[in-house]
């Protein structure tokens, strides 16, 4: 071994690197943040520059401060350097704009300058979610490194101007140990090119050399992206996103509509991408697309090694700081957390994985240390160096063990659920990955069953909300089994990683240098770690709940109805069927319908209107505003006058008998509190007419009465429904000048989704099972009003005494045979 | 045969169980030995020709009154105003006395040749009547006669144009009533006087009246100081009521005051049991119990409470006077007191009574708690005479479901009252500073005024109607009721009687005198 024969590093690294210029790509991420801090605190006036991409909110500057600087990482330096800090930081610390996923890295002036006259650049930028988009982890993972290189080669000139003399710029790049594979074996620290020259005998070693047609897959991933946008657009595949944009949200509208579709189109482009990703990573022989591009992204690298001196550093799984620059320091929730998490609070009842088997975790500020020494010792002159940055061959974590603490750990310091109650924590039997995911599967697939089913079924409510519980469930199941699909292939890991140069550069370490740059991952004692360092940590990271409170949602509704009550508020909107009154269109059609007819004819009416109910329950599911213009055709030739007379009673009689106390209370009370107060309807005119002293405003049907007296059966102008409720809200508004954002709406259904967007407290009533599902999700307080006593009877209208002819005779009949006279 | 009075049983060991009502159905319980139980009077015999009594009333008028016939003139301007729904409980069957009377009246008016003839239902601040309910008072010929000509007029208390302020009585209490009726030249009002409550100068001075008019003498003071308001001479609310007749005669206003009494035959055939002293029970009346109970405990809520409110009462009429309305007023209250007058002798720490399924402000509607209350401590609390049944300190024990059920449509201002102000207090006397506010409420009064709804300040009204109860009773217990809403009103829930009984022993000392009052169908204690 080359490192093991040279001489001890002196000066020691803090010496090396004391007044060096670094550039550091990827300082936003979890083991950049730890790298900028720890430049600035333990290596004297090191200039860091850091690359960051600018997003729409926010420019790379005021990126780097908010993401970089406010990080609790650097709690630790700003106390100690007081109010020195500010001042510190502004002298030598710049950001500069640029994206490692573009041509050139995007950088400015500035940025090319600061990169020219770099002695070291770090370049940790990657794509780490092992599910992200295959063609986007192709540009940062893949591409990203040899764009860092390039751009190099671009300004050797360019460095020789500004500082003549200078070594060329020494390139540490971060990979991982996965580009090796997870397979069984030995993995070395070397290149896939040195590793495949090696072979020849018995395979030793764990890597993955499969030659690869690099430019052909970079092409094959951009035009994937271009091809699945194309398919996402055709015909079938769009009638698949509408018709699951339906089932979620129903009759929203088809503004809300459209954006979910567009929503459903861009996650599925996606997932394909993701799917695609991990076919071809696995078809190649790695477990992902995360270590299938870094693989070939230091395969593409290391093609630049003539030109530029690089060194190439491998990091298994990083987890929480073990000291710097505190124990527990976390950033972000990785790969073990959530399903750390998953499991305390008894979601993951399985999980794969080889009780025997490693698992290499690293804590950050090891690969800190060591990336720093790396960059100390300088780069071979004979070409590349790879280091691993792993445990599992010095000192190795068995999955077992790892189990065992955790469970240990949860079982002394539980988490609560919602009512108070600890959570006893699964013990796991270790299943084959097989066996998990399709154990996962099937529950996630029955739950889905059976809440299609339920969903189906025309729940308000209580019982919808109960819906949401379920879906809830699966939404569990199905994150269970995405972590199994993803993490599974780690949690089986065979692959050793071999330590030996990174060990040799250890050696080469003086005494002050091992203290103040620890990366020997022997010091990791795993019980302490985990249990004192990292469990606690991700604790506190998920903010979940470690003490048996009661769940604080009484408190939080009690919360919401007072923001919603406050004198603040202006304007409170209400939806009626369902929200103010059990009842619908077609209830007070069947009332008035049947309110002059004989009995013998009630019966036909109703068998006619249920007849058709399912035709206009589905009708209704597609578009609103079409069901009430196609049903209120029949009110066609309806005398005005009579059915005023009607409806009067009707409201009377049928709707307050219908009407859901606490809701009119909650209108009076908006009156009270000197709020306007609107009603919004799909429900005609005449019908609502008896409300209108509760109302400031009334918004609803109308139907055109023609000259004779007699209605026509269409409306006079767009039926209040969907968008067009949030629409007449706001212009309601903007003619009285009142604010939406201060404004209050009442409603049941998903179909009123576009009005309780556009306000600013949005309140659900008794929802249906999708908008059950929305409010949980967006947090919208949910009211529960209930009927004042009376039952639901048929819909219709009183037998008019004066015109039954059989039935009144006969009750007329019975009752004189017995009366006086 | 004639009919058997009221009677006062002593309860000793061969006493079977005894019926308590139970809202919307029945509960057998056995009482302490040495209890009493006042059952009422049986049936009077009826009037073998209600038609040819009503006549000869109308031709022989009491007190300083001509006969109708001989008020009637054309051109004049006639007024017949008749009690609302509220009366008789249960509703009688058709034909309604008040149909029968107003045919009547209106057969002499047609001969007499008046055209400006005008029916007002006397709601007070009670309700409006359905279409079917004045068809059911009013029969479909005088219905169909007046209603399409909008000649069949509710009592709107709210209407501005169509009050008139007739002055103030020495106490200074405002007098507002119909102006249609105030500007008539004659004024026939139709009465049932199923209590000794019910009639006299109550009948304009209240049913006609404004909440301006009516918040004198409906209020917790003046029910303090009626005891009890079944008893005319010492009740507060009939000298106010008094007062008021006299202010309005003496402004002209002509009543020609018609007042009907009915007999207790309350409850149909099938529903026998009801009327029988529980000794006397046959085969049959045990056999129908049984079944009516079991019947009824398989109904929903809503169905069993209208099968009750399809209940009519074979109510026949006892008496009829017409003229003058004092002198009939007492010729009414000797024939009331003549069905109902049951002498009991002293009074007892302990009342039960089991309240039915109506009162008079829930007909073809839901008993709500506040009714409920008003049932026990405001009607029956109250039907006696001389002294309180239950003596002063004393535990009043009711039987009811006392659900928390409203209906929405019918009792709006009583789900908040029940809300807002029993949640703060219970007290008659505090609960004033609220009344004002229900009174007025905009929704309330639309509702009032276009829909079926009591006025917003009613429940207030049934609050005080249990004033003087409140004051005189040491504790309300109520047995098998919801005991959320039986301690929102203020009392003490029980789930068996015998258990309500321990409790009450607690406030009234050990081995309370217990009386029980077995109605209805209704009587009224003449406590010695």
């Amino acid at each position: 071994m080359v490192a093991g024969e040279e001489q001890e590093l002196r000066p020691g690294i803090a010496e090396r690197l004391t007044g060096r210029r670094f550039f550091v790509t990827g300082a936003t991420g979890f083991l950049g943040t730890a790298l900028v801090e720890r430049l600035l605190r333990c290596v004297p006036e090191a200039q860091v520059t850091v690359l960051v991409r600018p997003t729409r909110r926010a420019d790379a500057r005021r990126r780097a401060e908010r993401e970089i600087l406010r990080n609790d990482c650097f709690d630790r330096l700003r106390s100690e350097l007081g109010p020195a800090f500010e001042e510190v930081v502004a002298s030598r610390l710049q950001a500069v704009p640029g994206d490692v996923g573009s041509e050139g890295l995007g950088l400015d002036e500035a940025g090319r300058v600061a990169l020219a006259e770099a002695d070291v650049v770090i370049h940790s930028a990657a794509t780490v979610a092992f599910d992200a988009a295959f063609d986007s982890a192709v540009e940062v993972n893949l591409l990203g490194p040899r764009r860092v290189a390039d751009c190099l080669v671009e300004l050797a000139e360019e460095r020789a101007r500004r500082r003549p003399g200078a070594p060329p710029t020494h390139l540490v790049s971060v990979s991982t140990a996965y580009v090796a594979g997870t397979h069984q074996g030995r993995a070395a620290e070397v290149l896939a090119s040195q590793a495949s020259q090696q072979g020849g005998g018995p395979r030793t070693h764990a890597t993955v050399t499969t030659e690869v047609d690099i430019p052909a897959e970079v092409a094959a991933a951009r035009r994937l992206r271009a091809d699945l946008q194309a398919a996402s657009r055709e015909g079938p595949q769009l009638a698949r996103f509408q018709a699951a944009a339906r089932r979620e949200l129903g009759s929203a509208g088809i503004h809300l509509l459209a954006e979910r579709v567009e929503r459903l189109r861009e996650d599925w482009v996606r997932e394909q991408l993701v799917e695609a990703g991990r076919q071809r990573a696995q078809a190649l022989g790695w477990p992902d697309a995360y270590a299938f591009t870094k693989a070939l992204g230091e395969r593409l690298l290391v093609e630049r090694a003539g030109e530029v001196p690089i060194s190439v550093v491998r990091p298994s799984i990083i987890e929480s700081a073990l000291a710097e620059p505190r124990p527990g320091w976390i950033r972000g929730f990785r790969m073990a957390e959530p399903i750390i998490v998953s499991y305390a609070r008894g979601l993951l009842r399985q999980f794969p994985g080889l009780p025997e088997g490693v698992i290499d975790v690293i804590p950050v500020d090891l690969v800190v240390a060591a990336l720093l020494a790396v960059a100390a010792a300088g780069p071979d002159p004979a070409g590349p160096q790879v280091f691993h940055v792993a445990s599992g061959v010095r000192n190795p974590l068995r999955y077992g063990q790892l189990v065992d603490l955790v469970r240990e750990w949860f079982t002394a310091h539980p988490l609560y659920d919602s009512d108070g109650q600890p959570i006893v924590v699964p013990s796991w039997s270790f299943p084959g990955r097989g066996r998990v995911q399709r154990q996962l599967r099937r529950t996630t697939q029955a739950l889905g069953g059976l809440e299609r089913l339920l969903g189906s079924l025309p729940l308000r409510g209580r019982p919808a909300e109960r819906l949401g519980e379920l879906e809830e469930r699966r939404s569990q199941a199905e994150r269970a089994l995405s972590y199994v699909e993803l993490y599974g292939a780690y949690t089986e890991t065979e692959a050793l990683f071999a330590v030996d140069r990174l060990l040799g550069l250890w050696e080469r370490l003086g005494p002050a240098d091992r203290e103040a740059f620890c990366f020997d991952p022997a010091v990791v004692d795993w019980r302490r770690y985990v249990h004192e360092i990292h469990l606690p940590s991700v604790v506190a990271h998920a903010r979940v709940r470690t003490t048996p409170q009661r769940s604080p949602l009484a408190d939080r509704t009690a919360r919401s109805r007072q923001a919603v009550l406050s004198p603040e508020r202006h304007l409170a909107a209400f939806d009626l069927e369902q929200t103010l009154v059990a009842s619908n269109v077609v209830e007070t059609y069947t009332w008035l319908a049947s309110r002059h007819l004989p009995v013998a004819d009630r019966l036909a009416l109703v068998a006619r209107v249920l007849a058709a109910a399912p035709g206009l329950a589905a009708l209704d599911r597609r578009d609103r505003g079409d069901f009430l213009r196609s049903f209120y055709r029949r009110f066609e030739g309806a005398d005005a006058e009579q059915l005023r007379a009607d409806a009067e009673e009707l409201c009377q009689r049928f709707l307050l008998e219908r009407a859901f106390p606490e809701g009119l209370a909650r209108v009076r009370r908006h009156r009270a509190l000197g709020h306007r107060t609107v009603l919004l309807t799909g429900a005609l005119d005449l019908v609502v007419a008896g409300l209108r002293p509760l109302f400031d405003e009334i918004i609803c049907a109308e139907l055109a009465e023609g000259a004779d007296g007699r209605l026509s059966g269409h409306l006079v102008r767009l039926p209040p429904t969907g968008e067009a409720r949030a629409l007449a809200l706001a212009e309601y508004c903007a003619a009285e000048g009142l604010r939406l954002e201060q404004a209050v709406a009442y409603a049941d259904s998903a179909s009123d989704l576009p009005l309780l967007e556009a306000v600013g407290y949005p309140v659900a009533v008794n929802p249906d099972a999708r908008l059950a599902a929305l409010a949980r999700r967006r947090g919208w307080p949910v009211e529960h009003w209930g009927r004042a006593g009376t039952r639901p009877w048929l819909p219709l209208g009183p037998v008019d005494p004066g015109r039954s002819r059989w039935w009144t005779r006969l009750r007329q009949a019975l009752e004189t045979a017995g009366g006086p006279g | 045969m004639s009919p058997r009075p009221g009677y006062v049983l002593d309860v000793d060991r061969s006493t079977p169980p005894v019926l308590f009502w139970h809202g919307e159905g029945f509960r057998l319980e056995r009482l302490p030995e040495g209890s009493r139980v006042i059952y009422p009077p049986e049936p009077l015999p009826p009037l073998p020709d209600p038609i040819g009594a009503i006549r000869r009333a109308l031709e022989e008028p009491l007190g300083d009154s001509q006969p109708l016939r001989s008020l009637l003139r054309p051109g004049m301007r006639l007024t017949i105003c008749f009690d609302d729904v509220s009366l008789p409980l249960p509703p009688m069957r058709r034909p309604d006395v008040r149909q029968l009377v107003i045919e009547q009246v209106l057969d002499l008016a047609a001969e007499a040749g008046v055209d400006d003839v005008c029916l007002i239902a006397a709601l007070a601040l009670h309700r409006r009547m359905t279409e079917a309910e004045l068809r059911h008072a009013l029969g479909d010929r005088v219905y169909d006669a007046f209603a399409p000509q909008g000649l069949l007029l509710q009592h709107d208390a709210e209407d501005p144009d169509g009050l008139v302020h007739l002055g103030r009585t020495d106490l200074g209490e405002d007098v507002e009533i119909s102006k249609r009726a105030a500007t008539s030249d004659l004024v026939v009002y139709v009465n049932i006087n199923l209590v000794p409550m019910d009639g006299g100068h109550k009948s304009v001075a209240t049913g006609l009246a404004s909440y301006r008019s009516l918040r004198h003498h409906h209020n917790a003071r003046t029910l303090r100081h009626s005891r009890s308001f079944m008893d005319k001479d010492h009740s507060e609310l009939h000298s106010s009521n008094w007062r008021m007749g006299r202010l309005i005669a003496a402004c002209g206003v002509r009543i020609f005051q018609i007042e009907t009494t009915l007999n207790n035959d309350a409850f149909p055939a099938q529903l026998r049991f009801l009327q029988r002293r529980e000794w006397e029970w046959t085969a049959q009346d045990r056999a129908t119990y049984l079944a009516t109970q079991a019947a009824l405990r398989r109904l929903p809520d809503g169905l069993r409470r209208s099968v009750f409110h399809q209940v009519t009462a074979p109510y026949r009429l006892t008496s009829v006077q017409a003229g003058e309305v004092e002198a009939v007023h007492d010729e009414t209250l000797r024939h009331v007191y003549a069905q109902q007058l049951v002498e009991v002798e002293g009074q007892s720490d302990v009342l039960t009574m089991g309240l039915p399924y109506i009162c008079p402000y829930n007909v073809n509607s839901i008993m709500n708690p506040i009714l409920v209350a008003c049932l026990g401590l405001g009607y029956l609390f109250n039907m006696y005479r001389g002294r309180p049944l239950v003596r002063e300190g004393g535990v009043l024990i009711l039987s009811h479901p006392t659900p928390r059920s409203f209906h929405p449509a019918h009792h709006p201002s009583y789900i908040d009252f029940f809300e807002e102000v029993l949640a703060e207090t219970t007290d008659p006397g505090e609960i004033g500073k609220y009344e004002e506010a229900y009174a007025t409420d905009p929704w309330y009064v639309h509702l009032y005024r276009t829909g079926n709804a009591y006025h917003g300040v009613h429940p207030f009204y049934m609050w005080y109607w249990c004033a003087h109860a409140l004051e005189h009773l040491g504790g309300v217990i109520v047995v098998g009721g919801d005991p959320a809403a039986v301690r929102r009103l203020g009392f003490k829930p029980a789930s068996t009687l015998a258990d309500a009984l321990e409790m009450a022993a607690d406030v009234v000392g050990p081995s309370p005198s217990v009386t029980h009052l077995h109605a209805p169908p209704l009587l009224m204690a003449d406590v010695r």
